[in-house]
């Protein structure tokens, strides 16, 4: 009984935690870019105008919930909610510190990655639900840029998981205890750096979106909190790649003692959270079927050869 | 005038000459006027046959001569349609007329000799009523489909008080309603190809890559351009009718927003030929005095360029950068000018005022500034290798096919041919100052914003000469139809009196002639085509926007491409929705 208690604890703890992350991010990145383009940025409401997030909630909650009548209603519906659930799901998986994790699945790299899989239903459905020209190449942007990028983000992983032997994101972390794995997997960090950036679609990947070309691409016709979930949606993704990059390249929780492990863990899902802003804040868009090709032409093979070169080196260790 | 007196003879014995009468016009460019059954023979002849041919199918526009008072002895004509042709060779214009009898008369169109004809000859049919026969599609372009009337005729009321109260019958709403259809038909385009559907999909009129009032009709194979049909008019303010009821002076403010992101540089195109017509000579102070104004003014205008260009492709900081250094210049307008975009400072015969006090310490704290802002600007978009393909290889033209439709600045220098008017035909003095004209080879995308980062830079150079060498003397030319007037005499001695009562109340009166002027604006060639009957206000004003032809050529140039480079091409030609609907 105590057991279900402290999970379902944890899960709400989690959801809050996480739901509160990301809506603050959004606060942290306008202020950010705000910095980097010698403007203000929201300064108004409270200390720092950290508030403007309370107040932008409230203004998306008093929205009309409009759906627009050439819409397909249902599908309209629930595209949004999915991309909220199932980056929320892959959280799951995620080891915060020792003991603080909710699920220690021992496949929970694959459910990770089954689960950003997952997410590309939101942006396809929502884009062709719409009914909009603008939406439904947002969402064939999307879907095929998904197409490109799952295929080696997983490839880059699979280094870690030979190096560490397991899928399991806590022997992930201990088997980082002497070495980090971007030591070791430096090529593995940063494919999967730039396919995380594209499974999050922000800039210079934002193609799905792409605003000056597109208008809002695949959410175009979504206002209120339907749109909201979207944009918590995308926060909660780049929280959800930068912990993932923290825990699968810089050991997660691990260093010096003078700070707790969870600090620890978050002070590294931070940096890597700022980096996603400064690169929105600095890279042009490259258009899609460049972003594909070097998907595929370079990508790919680079995570090709980096598994080969992965195996070699820890059977030739193993001997 | 010696330079025309070879071409001319040549024409009337190619032709004969009762084809043509010659007219004496005080801006100097040769002007015939031909037999409607020969204009087409001619030009023709003008641009393939002669040893050094006009090319540039410059301004092609329509005068409503019907209540003109003062002829000055040029053949009768209800309507004559004017052609502006350019040599580059033989480095001047040449006017042809076309007399028109007859209310609503026709002329063959030339279309088939110059591309941009088409655009040209649809909005003098939409401004007129003209037919132009053998036109591929001859259309409204500028007005609603719907409109009713021709707004450049003289009968047409120049203001919406004479029209008589506005009312929507539910026909006439149905009709309107009707308009607003969208039939792929109608565009001329097809809605399927053998083995697709095409896709059609609205670019504005608002859409955040357009930059205005734009609407750019789309037929998408997938994401690929079939076709790309530019809808323009959004933006029409009737900047020419309006120029017919305001007074020569009362009409300067007008021009400022022709080229909004131009300022006072359209204040110099106006001017100039008004100038001329009255036979000002301005004194050296004011000749130095707007060139720095201009040349600011095109620093500002590239400035927005850049950073909306760099916007465009996805680059989301350089705007603010380069916003907050044009704002560093409209600090300096301001000060000198009182006003920020549309100051609205220079007058016939001169400026509104002299330079402020201090005026030579912004204007050096701005050319010490800018430079290393450039670099960096430089350095984080121009060497951005997403930026770089993004743009690289994407919506080329060569020379020739720039020419045949009518693009000129910065879009023609990116082809390798070094035009510049400044240099070529100096106007307000810019023959006394140092100066490149950039170029660049391959005509794309990339090779238009290469030419005009380095044109901010000459532009510095410039305004670093007019700091040095600001002339002394008068902000005002000493003649009685500088306007205002000086006010120096005016207790002392009753002519100058009159005059200047004359000029505050009606306003100057212009003598009789008409003049084109012709200047290197921010987007290429900016003219105005001035035509006086000796009047308080223009008899007819023509102004030639760069930036009409310029969208003309997007079907051209954008087949094939994608919808995100469609945004390439729209960035890099640089255009303002007002400089093309007037």
């Amino acid at each position: 009984m105590n057991e279900v208690l402290r999970y379902i604890l944890m899960v709400v703890i989690a959801l809050f935690a996480l739901t509160t992350v990301a809506a603050w991010l959004i606060w942290l990145e306008r202020r950010m870019l705000a910095l980097w383009q010698d403007r203000y940025g929201p300064n108004r409401a409270g200390p720092f105008g950290l508030f403007i997030v309370a107040a932008d909630t409230i203004k998306l909650f008093f929205k009309e919930d409009w759906i627009p009548p050439f819409a397909d209603k249902k599908i309209f519906v629930v595209a949004p909610a999915i991309v909220a659930a199932t980056v929320l799901m892959s959280f799951v998986i995620i080891p915060f510190a020792p003991g603080i994790l909710i699920a220690d699945l021992n496949v929970g790299l694959l459910f990770f990655l089954a689960m950003s899989s997952l997410g590309v239903y939101s942006i396809v459905l929502g884009g062709w639900a719409s009914n909009n020209k603008y939406s439904l190449l947002g969402a064939l942007r999307g879907a095929s840029q998904m197409i490109s990028y799952e295929v080696f983000m997983g490839l880059s992983l699979m280094g870690v998981v030979m190096l560490s032997g397991s899928f399991r994101l806590t022997d992930i972390v201990l088997a980082q205890e002497k070495y980090w794995f971007i030591v070791t997997q430096p090529v593995a960090f940063v494919v999967f750096m730039i396919a995380g950036i594209a499974e999050t679609h922000r800039l210079p990947f934002d193609i799905p979106e792409a605003e000056s070309e597109l208008v809002a691409g695949f959410h175009s016709e979504y206002s209120g909190m339907k749109f909201g979930m979207f944009f918590i949606g995308e926060y909660l993704g780049i929280t959800l790649i930068s912990a993932m990059i923290a825990t699968l390249f810089l050991g997660g929780w691990l260093g010096p003692a003078f700070l707790p492990p969870l600090v620890w863990f978050i002070l590294k899902t931070f940096v890597f959270i700022l980096l996603f802003i400064l690169l929105r804040a600095s890279l042009p868009r490259p258009r899609y079927d460049q972003l594909m090709e070097y998907g595929w032409k370079i990508l790919l093979p680079v995570a090709l050869l980096n598994l080969l070169v992965t195996g070699g080196i820890v059977l030739m260790m193993d001997k | 005038m010696n330079k025309d007196s070879g071409l001319v003879e040549e024409l009337t014995s190619q032709f004969g000459a009762s084809v043509f009468t010659q007219q004496h016009t005080v801006d100097e460019v040769i002007t015939l006027w031909v037999l409607k059954e020969h204009i087409k023979d001619v030009l023709h002849h003008l641009k393939h046959n002669l040893h050094e041919p006009f090319e540039l199918l410059y301004d092609l526009c329509a005068i409503d001569e019907r209540n003109q008072a003062n002829k000055n002895g040029s053949p009768s004509s209800d309507f004559t349609v004017v052609y502006h042709l350019l040599s580059f060779k033989r480095n001047y214009f040449i006017r042809l007329k076309v007399a028109l009898q007859g209310n609503y008369p026709s002329i063959p169109s030339i279309s088939a000799i110059w591309k941009n004809a088409d655009w040209y000859e649809c909005e003098v049919y939409d401004m007129f009523g003209i037919h132009f026969d053998g036109h591929p599609h001859l259309r409204r372009i500028l007005m609603p489909l719907t409109w009713e009337g021709f707004p450049l005729r003289k009968e047409h009321p120049a203001r919406a008080t004479e029209m008589g109260p506005f009312k929507l019958s539910d026909e006439k709403q149905d009709r309107e309603q009707d308009a607003l259809q969208f039939r792929p038909e109608d565009w001329g385009l097809k809605r399927q190809s053998e083995d697709a559907d095409f896709m059609f999909l609205n670019l504005g009129p608002q859409h955040p890559g357009t930059h205005g009032v734009l609407r750019i009709i789309l037929q998408l194979d997938g994401e690929d351009i079939v076709d790309a049909i530019p809808d323009i008019g959004f933006h029409h303010r009737g900047a020419e009718k309006m120029g017919e009821r305001q007074s020569w002076h009362t009409y300067i403010p007008y021009t400022d927003r022709v080229d909004y992101l131009g300022g006072v540089m359209n204040n110099l195109a106006y001017l100039l030929a008004v100038e001329k017509l009255a036979g000002i000579t301005v004194p050296d102070r004011v000749k130095t005095m707007r060139i720095m104004l201009c040349e600011f003014f095109r620093i500002a205008s590239h400035l927005v360029w850049y950073g909306t260009f760099a916007q465009d492709l996805g680059q989301l900081s350089p705007v603010f950068y380069m916003f907050t250094d044009r704002e560093k210049i409209f600090d300096i307008v301001e000060a000198i000018c009182g006003a920020r975009m549309h100051p609205n400072w220079f007058r016939i015969g001169g400026v509104a005022q002299d330079l402020p006090k201090g005026w030579d310490k912004l204007v050096g704290d701005f050319i010490t500034y800018f430079p290393k802002r450039l670099r960096e600007y430089h350095q984080m978009v121009m060497r951005n290798s997403i930026f770089k393909a993004r743009t690289v290889g994407i919506g080329i033209y060569t020379l020739e096919e720039a020419l045949e439709w009518g693009v000129t600045g910065p879009g023609l220098r990116a082809c390798g041919f070094e035009w510049d008017f400044r240099k070529k035909q100096p106007y307000s003095g810019y023959e006394n100052f140092e100066f490149e004209v950039p170029t660049a080879e391959n005509g794309d995308c990339y090779d238009r914003a290469v030419v005009r980062v380095e044109e901010m830079w000459q532009s510095l150079r410039i305004i670093d000469q007019c700091l040095k060498n600001m002339p002394e003397g008068d902000y005002k030319a000493d003649h009685p139809l500088a306007t205002p007037p000086r006010k120096k005499q005016t207790m002392q001695d009753i002519e100058t009196l009159i005059t200047h009562f004359l000029n505050v109340s009606w306003g100057p009166v212009i003598p009789s002639g008409e003049a084109m002027s012709c200047i290197e604006a921010t987007k290429g060639a900016n003219s105005y085509y001035l035509i006086s009957d000796g009047n308080t206000s223009p008899y007819r004003v023509r102004i030639r926007a760069p930036s009409f032809p310029h969208m003309q050529m997007l079907p051209y140039i954008s087949k094939g491409y994608t919808v995100a480079d469609l945004l390439s091409i729209l960035g890099s030609m640089d255009y303002v929705l007002a400089d093309i609907d007037r």
